[in-house]
């Protein structure tokens, strides 16, 4: 059985959801992203997300954008990324997913990049501009490397579109709440429970839920319709702060733990 | 809910290029875009509307003169399809009035739309001014100090002209944050895309509304000389001047198409946008296709003296036509454009855009190679919104 799989039955049995903390690699540099992924895998993590930097992120807010521009800057590329996977693997057995699009594994080689992310320990990738439209070679070779396949769902997602959308996906489903880019909201879309619902009943594979949720409060509100929960930008944000200035460093631990605790219910 | 609304009715590949490579939120979108589209292209009604506006309003059918003086120069026969004469002055101006009439069908009523010239944010605030439908444009901070004339125009039109401050501030950048507009507000707005770029249905869509080009050219040429033109050359950026007057063209295996991108100042990373002489494959905005990128697969700057060339990545279907071999695709330097706008000016009265003067540039160029055959420049915009960027450049280099 797949670790992804096995995070969801765990948490099952303790009525918890999943906590998965988002951050982009090479932010600010490869060093300091190591000890971000130590601290997510210290402090509660479930499953962790690692962005790979491209240039034109399109469905990215200004928060991730400019996380991705920093990394690009310190030279973080897919290898590079790999690398960082490979070294924390040493330590840490917690479930990681590459998110990114398409262009950086196709230019690395998509056969190879699959390859090597499954060696150096990666679970899976979701690629944000890889609709089931385009998806089937791609999937296949992932498939072939026993690499999880995340796909998004959205507010527009009918009964039809979920069909297309299961013969595909495996692991869990990342629902972006909100038609718009990544970014905190002050509050998400008040039927954003009603379709969650939906989405659980039609998905054969967990719905977490995502895209601009701030802290506790948004998860304590969403705890009851959702199997868990991606944390982003809020925690760039925050990470922009403690990756420079060690007294923020604390802070920043405090708030992957109160994070942690929302998801389990604790 | 119909059985078949989740699926697109066709793909949208030209060979290996094309696609649909967009985050799930667009999907929708662009799912009722394409099935309005295909509709209302056969509509007879909607097609009248169009003819209707591109006759009234555009000034349909723009003329095709023959050079005379530059002809007599080079030794050839040049005949300029003078799309420059275009209400708002460039070809753009076709696809954006097709565009919004087709929103408005939709029942948008909110249009968006990135620029890098502006000519094309112009076109599309004016058809939305005729529509009446609240208009966005979107311009790089860079091209925005290139292209100020163009910004209070579209002012004047009633857009809003937000300028983008990411990236290398110019087109690339409008288009990231043209398509993170549409993400956040896919329900009551429909993204002009200014040319054959992008997810499908927009090569095809644009190419639709754009290859009025080339079906007149080849009335207008018949008309005139009693046969088709020997070449038929276009500027190519993104590519919809050059697909409209080609794509007509496509089946009359005699006529050589050629396409020319932007040289820039040098064939090195960053200091053009000759995608087929520098890029490689990948995808990008949607689409995959020609790609100037570095080894990890990161976009790379480009630069161009025309901001309509300055970019990044070709229309699919050119990159199909590339390795196919039916258009022939080279690239003209900064300089050699420069000379081209003056030549033109001087020559025959007419003031290009820096964007079609890459054009020129190339029969002036291969004079000798084009020695006494008929030539077909598509003169894809006027150069007023140039004059005051050529005037800097002239006090630089006294």
């Amino acid at each position: 059985m797949s670790k992804i799989k096995d995070v969801f039955k765990k948490l099952k049995k303790t009525k918890g959801k999943a906590f998965i903390p988002y951050i982009t690699s090479g932010d600010p540099d490869c060093e300091k992203t190591l000890e971000a992924l130590e601290i997510f895998a210290e402090n509660g993590a479930d499953i962790i997300e690692l962005g790979v930097p491209f240039s034109d992120p399109m469905a990215d807010g200004s928060v991730i954008q400019a996380a991705m521009e920093r990394a690009i800057k310190s030279g973080t590329t897919v290898k590079k990324t790999l690398e960082i996977v490979e070294k924390f693997r040493k330590k840490y057995t917690t479930p990681l997913i590459l998110m990114g699009y398409l262009n950086p594994f196709f230019a690395y080689g998509f056969e190879k990049f699959s390859e090597e992310a499954r060696k150096k320990g990666v679970d899976g990738v979701l690629i944000v501009d890889l609709p089931p439209e385009e998806t089937e070679e791609y999937s296949e070779i992932l498939k072939k490397n026993k690499l999880t396949q995340i796909f998004l769902a959205t507010p527009t997602t009918d009964l039809k579109r979920i069909e297309i959308i299961n013969k595909f996906a495996s692991g869990f489903i990342y629902f972006v709440s909100v038609t718009g880019v990544t970014g905190v909201r002050n509050a998400l879309p008040p039927e954003t429970s009603a379709k969650l619902r939906i989405l659980r009943t039609n998905f054969k594979i967990p719905v977490v839920l995502g895209f601009g949720i701030s802290g506790p409060e948004t998860i304590e509100q969403f705890h009851n319709h959702a199997d868990g929960f991606v944390i982003g930008s809020a925690i760039v944000k925050k990470w922009e702060l403690a990756s420079k200035n060690y007294e923020e460093k604390q802070n920043f631990i405090d708030f992957i733990k109160l994070l942690s605790r929302s998801c389990h219910g604790k | 809910m119909k059985k078949n609304d989740s699926f697109f009715i066709e793909k949208g590949y030209f060979g290996r290029f094309g696609g649909i490579f967009v985050p799930e939120t667009l999907i929708p979108a662009l799912r009722e875009l394409e099935k309005a589209f295909f509709k209302l292209s056969r509509d007879k009604k909607f097609q009248k509307n169009f003819q209707y506006y591109l006759t009234k309003f555009v000034g349909r059918p723009t003329p095709l003169y023959f050079a005379e003086n530059l002809s007599k120069k080079l030794g050839l026969k040049l005949y300029l399809k003078r799309e420059d004469l275009c209400h708002t002055g460039a070809h753009k101006i076709n696809n954006a009035i097709g565009q919004v009439l087709l929103a408005k069908k939709m029942g948008k009523t909110r249009i968006i739309a990135e620029t890098g010239a502006g000519q094309h944010g112009v076109a599309t605030a004016t058809a939305s001014a005729l529509m009446g439908l609240k208009c966005r444009i979107y311009m790089g901070k860079e091209d925005m100090k290139r292209q100020s004339l163009n910004v209070f125009r579209m002012e004047l039109l009633g857009a809003e002209v937000i300028g983008v401050d990411g990236g290398s501030k110019t087109l690339k950048d409008a288009i990231n944050e043209a398509l993170r507009d549409w993400v956040t507000n896919v329900y009551d707005t429909h993204y002009v895309l200014g040319t054959v770029f992008g997810p499908h249905p927009y090569p095809t869509m644009v190419k639709h509304f754009v290859s009025v080009i080339g079906k007149e050219a080849i009335r207008q040429i018949k008309k005139v000389s009693g046969r088709l033109p020997d070449v038929v050359v276009a500027c190519v950026g993104g590519g919809s001047n050059a697909m409209g007057i080609f794509y007509p063209f496509l089946d009359d295996k005699n006529v050589e198409l050629v396409g020319v991108e932007a040289g820039g100042v040098g064939i090195e990373p960053g200091k053009h946008a000759a995608r087929f002489a520098g890029g490689k494959v990948g995808i990008f905005q949607g689409t995959k296709s020609y790609v100037l990128q570095d080894e990890d697969g990161q976009i790379l700057t480009t630069h161009s003296i025309s901001a309509g060339l300055d970019y990044a990545s070709v229309g699919p279907e050119h990159s199909y036509l590339f390795e196919t071999g039916r258009v022939k695709y080279t690239y003209a330097h900064d300089d050699e454009a420069l000379s081209a706008f003056y030549l033109l000016s001087k020559e025959e009265g007419i003031i290009p855009a820096l964007e079609s003067s890459h054009a020129i540039a190339y029969v002036v160029k291969n004079a000798d190679k084009l020695k006494n055959k008929i030539v077909l420049i598509n003169l894809s915009g006027r150069g007023d919104k140039d004059v005051m960027q050529v005037r800097e450049l002239m006090n630089k280099n006294e």
